[in-house]
C-alpha cells in the first residue's frame, strides 16, 4: 500500500486541468483525477456520450491534458479496440517508440455501459481486446437530467421513475467476470489510494481489464456537495458497495471491505438511504428488499472465499 | 507479403477486393460477415492469419462496432479497410456519418444487396444510395478488375490532404461478388509509384493521438460557433475533389495502362450518338454490348458509365446533355417519394436545371432486388429513347413520370 | 496556418482565433488549457480557508479535492487556488482535525 506522502511527491501533476464545467463536488471528477494520476499522460481516453463528454468544455478550449476522443454512445468499446489495434500496427511499423506503451482507455458512464454499450463491452471482453474499460457509476443518466438506467438501484426516484424504481441494480462486474477476462475490479471514490493501486496494477496487465467505480452525484442523488466522499464511505461501510478484484478468475476482497464480512460490523443501510433525497419514497417493503439483497451479496462473497480456500 | 511480379488470378469480385486491400498495405481491418460480402472477410482472414499480410484484424461483434473500430484506428493514424452490404451498412449508419464528419480516409467496399423486409440478397444499390448525404465519396465498379483498381485509386484520392474524406466502392451483390474473372494483381514496385505512403508516426495532419501534442476532437460547439462552417467545409471540399479524382485516374492510366474515362464518367461511342443511356454498376458494361449490337443495325446510340455518384459530376452531365437530344438515366435503386423515384435520375435532372439545355431526361428504374436485366431489355430501352427523340412520344406504362422497366405482368 | 499549430506543441496558441471559414482546420480541434469554462472561482458561495495553526500537513484535503486546486507548497502546507475553487466543501468536511473553515464569500469582497 503506497503512502499518501509518497503520492504527494510523485503525482503532483494534474492531468485533468481545473476550471472545467463539472459540478462542485462531482464524484466523476475525483475518479478521473486519481485514475489519470495512476495511468499517466501516455493514455488515449475514449469517452462516449456521458457527463464526461460535456464537462470537458466548449470548442476551442478543453480540460484534459492528454489525448481525448469523443465518441458516439454505443461505440466506445469498439473504438477503443480499434485504437489499441492501431497502436499495435504502429508499434510494428515504428518499433521501440511510445506506441507499445500507450494505454487505450474507455471512461464510460453507467448508461453507456449497462444499457446501450453492453454489446460493445461484451464483444470487446470476449475478444480479450487490449483495452482498460472503466465504468463510473452515478446510477442514472445524469447528463440528460437524471433518467433511470439499468444501474439505478431499487426504490430510487428519477425523472422516469417518479415513484421509485421497481427493478434492481444490474450487477455488471459479475457479468464481465463471467467473460473470463484477466482483470475485473470495483472501486469507490472515497478510497483514492485503493483506486490508485488498482489502476496501477491494471496498467501493467495485457488484455481486457474492467474497473467499476461508484461515483456519487450531488444533484442526482439529492445531497449537499460537501458530502460526496462521505456518501462513498457509507456505501462501503453499510456493505452495499463491495470492493473486490477478480484476477484471472481468482477472487480477492479489497482491504477497505474486508472487515464488513462480519455482519455485525456493517452499519445499518438506513444511514445510507435516508440522507439521499432520491430515496424518500422508499417503502418498508423496499427497505426489507435492500437488506435482503445486501445479505445475499455477502453470502455469495463468502461462498467465493470458501471455494478459494478449498482449492488452495 | 510482397508481390514481386504481376500476376493474373481467376478470382471473384469479393476476392479481388481482398487482394486490393493487401496491395494497398492496409494496416487495420475490422469486419463482420454478411451475405454477399462474406468471402471478402474470409479471404482477408486467410491473408492475415497466415502471415501474408501484417495487418491487425479485429473480429468485431456487429457492423456498428466495425465502423466504430475503424474510426478509432483511423484517428490513431493508420490505413484502414472494411467491407459490408445492405443491412449491415444501414446498421452502421450513425458511425458512417461520424467518419465523414471527422474527415477520416477510410475505404469500404459494398457488395450491394436489396433492403429488407422482405429478405433479398441480390444486386440492388439502394443501400449505398441511402447514405448519399453522409459525406462519403461514392463510386460504382462495373467489372472485377475495376473493383481492384477502384480500391487503389480510392486510397490515392482519400488520403490527399485537400480531400481527407472516406469512400464507398459499390458493386452488385452476387453479380460481381460471386462470379469469377481473370484479374491482374499488380506488383509492389509499380504500386509504390502510385499509392501514397502509409501515414507516418505523426498520423494524419488534422487529427492524431499523440501524448506529446494532446488535443481533442469533437467538443460541443454552439450554434453561434463555427458548427455551420465546419459542415459547409465538407461539402465544399467534396465538390473540389473532382479534379483530384480526375488526376488520380490519369496517373493510374499512365502507370498501369488501364483507362477509366476521366475518372468521374466513362463514355462509350458518344461522340456521334443521338441518344444516350447513363448506367451505374455492371449494367453499364452490359450496355456497351447493347450499343455495339444496335450500331450494327444502324442506330446511332451511345452509353455512359457513371463511375462517381458523389461528388456528383455536374459538368460532365451538362457536356453529355449538349451532345445528345435524349438521355435515359437508369437507376438500380429506389428513392421513395423523390421526384423521379430513383436517386441518380433526380440528381441528373437537377444538374441540368437553369442551364438552358433542353435535352429530355427519361428516368428509368430496373433490376431492383437483383432482377435480371438482359441485353435485349437494354436494347429495348434504347429503342424507347429513339422513339422519344423522333416522335416525342413517352412510353405507355410510365408510373409517376418514371419508366419502371421489367415489371412482371400479373395476369 | 492550422497545420503549423497542429504540428508542434510549442507553436500552438492558447486559444484559436478565426475570422472566417477559410482559415478553419478541416475538423474542430481543441487544445487543453486551464479554465476551459472560465474562472470557475466565481461559482463559490462559501470559501475554504486553511488554519495553519491546526493543520497537521496530512494531505487529506489534497487527496479529496475533486478539482485538484489544492497544491502542496514549499513549506509543506497546502494552498488553495481561489481562481478555480468551486467551493464544494469536501476539503472542510474531510479534514481530520477540522482545520478548514468554510467562510462566506461575501466577507472577502
Amino acid at each position: 500500500m503506497v503512502s499518501l506522502k509518497e503520492l504527494q511527491e510523485t503525482t503532483a501533476e494534474e492531468l485533468f486541468l481545473p476550471g472545467n464545467s463539472t459540478c462542485a463536488g462531482c464524484g466523476l471528477e475525483l475518479a478521473l483525477r486519481w485514475a489519470m494520476k495512476a495511468l499517466g499522460p501516455k493514455t488515449a481516453l475514449v469517452a462516449p456520450a456521458s457527463c464526461l463528454n460535456v464537462v470537458v468544455g466548449l470548442w476551442p478550449k478543453t480540460a484534459p491534458n492528454f489525448p481525448f476522443i469523443n465518441m458516439a454512445f454505443a461505440a466506445a468499446a469498439a473504438a477503443a479496440s480499434g485504437i489499441s489495434a492501431a497502436f499495435k500496427a504502429k508499434e510494428y511499423k515504428f518499433p521501440g517508440k511510445v506506441w507499445g506503451k500507450m494505454t487505450s482507455l474507455v471512461f464510460a458512464g453507467d448508461g453507456g455501459t449497462t444499457d446501450i454499450g453492453i454489446q460493445g463491452l461484451s464483444g470487446a471482453a470476449e475478444r480479450n481486446s487490449d483495452i482498460l474499460y472503466v465504468c463510473y457509476d452515478n446510477e442514472a443518466y445524469m447528463n440528460t437530467g437524471i433518467q433511470r438506467s439499468s444501474s439505478t438501484p431499487h426504490g430510487a426516484r428519477t425523472t422516469t421513475t417518479p415513484f421509485g424504481k421497481q427493478r434492481f441494480k444490474k450487477n455488471l462486474p459479475a457479468i464481465v467476470a463471467a467473460h473470463n477476462v484477466p482483470y475485473v475490479a470495483t472501486c469507490c471514490i472515497s478510497y483514492p489510494i485503493d483506486l490508485y493501486e488498482k489502476f496501477k496494477k491494471a496498467k501493467e496487465i495485457k488484455g481486457f481489464r474492467y474497473i467499476h467505480i461508484l461515483a456519487p452525484c450531488p444533484p442526482g442523488w439529492g445531497f449537499a456537495s460537501e458530502d460526496t466522499v462521505k456518501m462513498g464511505k457509507l456505501a462501503v461501510e453499510t456493505g452495499f458497495w463491495i470492493l473486490y478484484e477478480v484476477e484471472n478468475g481468482e477472487f480477492k476482497l479489497s482491504k477497505p471491505s474486508k472487515k464488513y464480512l462480519d455482519p455485525s460490523k456493517r452499519r445499518p443501510i438506513q444511514e445510507y438511504l435516508e440522507i439521499q433525497k432520491r430515496f424518500n419514497t422508499l417503502s418498508e417493503v423496499g427497505l426489507v428488499k435492500w437488506q435482503e439483497n445486501i445479505k445475499n451479496a455477502w453470502k455469495y462473497i463468502e461462498l467465493e472465499l470458501e471455494l478459494k480456500e478449498k482449492s488452495e | 507479403m510482397s508481390q514481386k511480379e504481376q500476376e493474373i488470378k481467376f478470382i471473384s469480385g469479393n476476392v479481388a477486393a481482398a487482394y486490393a486491400a493487401r496491395s494497398a498495405k492496409v494496416q487495420v481491418i475490422s469486419a463482420y460477415p454478411i451475405t454477399p460480402q462474406t468471402t471478402v472477410v474470409e479471404k482477408l482472414s486467410d491473408f492475415v492469419d497466415s502471415g501474408d499480410m501484417p495487418a491487425q484484424y479485429i473480429k468485431v461483434e456487429s457492423e456498428h462496432s466495425v465502423m466504430a473500430a475503424l474510426v478509432g484506428a483511423s484517428i490513431a493514424g493508420t490505413r484502414t479497410f472494411s467491407a459490408t452490404a445492405g443491412q449491415g451498412l444501414l446498421y452502421m449508419s450513425e458511425m458512417v456519418h461520424w467518419a465523414a464528419g471527422a474527415r477520416l480516409p477510410i475505404v469500404m467496399t459494398i457488395a450491394s444487396r436489396g433492403i429488407a423486409p422482405p429478405w433479398n440478397i441480390w444486386a440492388d444499390f439502394t443501400d449505398v444510395i441511402s447514405q448519399r448525404d453522409a459525406g462519403w465519396l461514392i463510386s460504382f465498379a462495373s467489372s472485377h478488375q475495376e473493383i481492384y483498381d477502384s480500391v487503389l485509386m480510392a486510397y490515392k484520392i482519400c488520403e490527399n490532404e485537400e480531400v481527407l474524406l472516406p469512400m464507398f466502392i459499390a458493386y452488385g451483390g452476387f453479380v460481381l461478388s460471386h462470379t469469377s474473372k481473370p484479374v491482374i494483381i499488380e506488383p509492389d514496385d509499380k504500386l509504390e509509384k502510385f499509392l501514397p505512403p502509409l501515414p507516418d508516426e505523426k498520423g494524419w495532419p488534422h487529427i492524431f493521438i499523440d501524448p506529446e501534442r494532446p488535443m481533442m476532437h469533437g467538443n460541443l460547439i454552439m450554434p453561434s460557433g463555427f458548427y455551420y462552417e465546419f459542415r459547409m467545409k465538407i461539402h465544399d471540399e467534396m465538390m473540389k475533389s473532382t479534379h483530384i479524382i480526375k488526376q488520380a485516374a490519369l496517373e493510374f492510366e499512365k502507370i498501369f495502362g488501364r483507362s477509366y474515362g476521366n475518372g468521374l464518367i466513362q463514355e462509350y461511342k458518344l461522340d456521334d450518338a443521338e441518344v444516350a443511356l447513363i448506367n451505374i454498376g455492371e449494367l453499364a458494361l452490359q450496355a456497351e454490348q447493347a450499343v455495339d449490337e444496335l450500331r450494327q443495325e444502324g442506330y446511332k446510340v451511345g452509353s455512359v458509365k457513371l463511375r462517381h455518384f458523389r461528388p456528383f459530376p455536374i459538368d460532365e452531365i451538362i457536356n453529355i446533355a449538349k451532345k445528345v437530344d435524349v438521355i435515359g438515366v437508369v437507376d438500380r435503386d429506389t428513392a421513395f417519394g423523390s421526384p423521379t423515384g430513383g436517386a441518380v435520375s433526380s440528381e441528373c435532372k437537377s444538374a441540368l436545371h437553369n442551364t438552358g439545355i433542353d435535352t429530355i431526361i427519361l428516368p428509368i428504374i430496373t433490376g431492383i432486388g437483383g432482377r435480371e436485366v438482359s441485353v435485349e431489355q437494354q436494347k429495348e430501352e434504347f429503342k424507347i429513347l429513339m422513339k422519344l427523340k423522333e416522335t416525342g412520344e413517352l412510353p405507355k406504362d410510365m408510373i409517376h413520370g418514371t419508366l419502371w422497366d421489367g415489371i412482371l405482368e400479373v395476369k | 496556418m492550422w497545420k503549423i499549430i497542429a504540428e508542434s506543441k510549442d507553436k500552438r496558441p492558447k486559444l484559436q482565433n478565426y475570422k472566417n471559414w477559410n482559415e478553419l482546420s478541416p475538423i474542430p480541434i481543441s487544445f487543453p488549457c486551464y479554465g476551459s469554462m472560465g474562472e470557475t472561482g466565481d461559482w463559490r458561495v462559501f470559501r475554504p480557508v486553511i488554519d495553519k495553526k491546526k493543520c497537521t500537513k496530512c494531505g487529506f484535503c489534497w487527496m479529496y479535492c475533486p478539482e485538484g486546486v489544492i497544491q502542496k507548497s514549499e513549506d509543506g502546507f497546502f494552498t488553495i487556488d481561489y481562481v478555480y475553487c468551486k467551493g464544494c466543501g469536501i476539503c472542510a468536511k474531510e479534514c481530520p482535525v477540522k482545520a478548514i473553515d468554510m467562510k462566506r464569500e461575501s466577507e472577502f469582497e
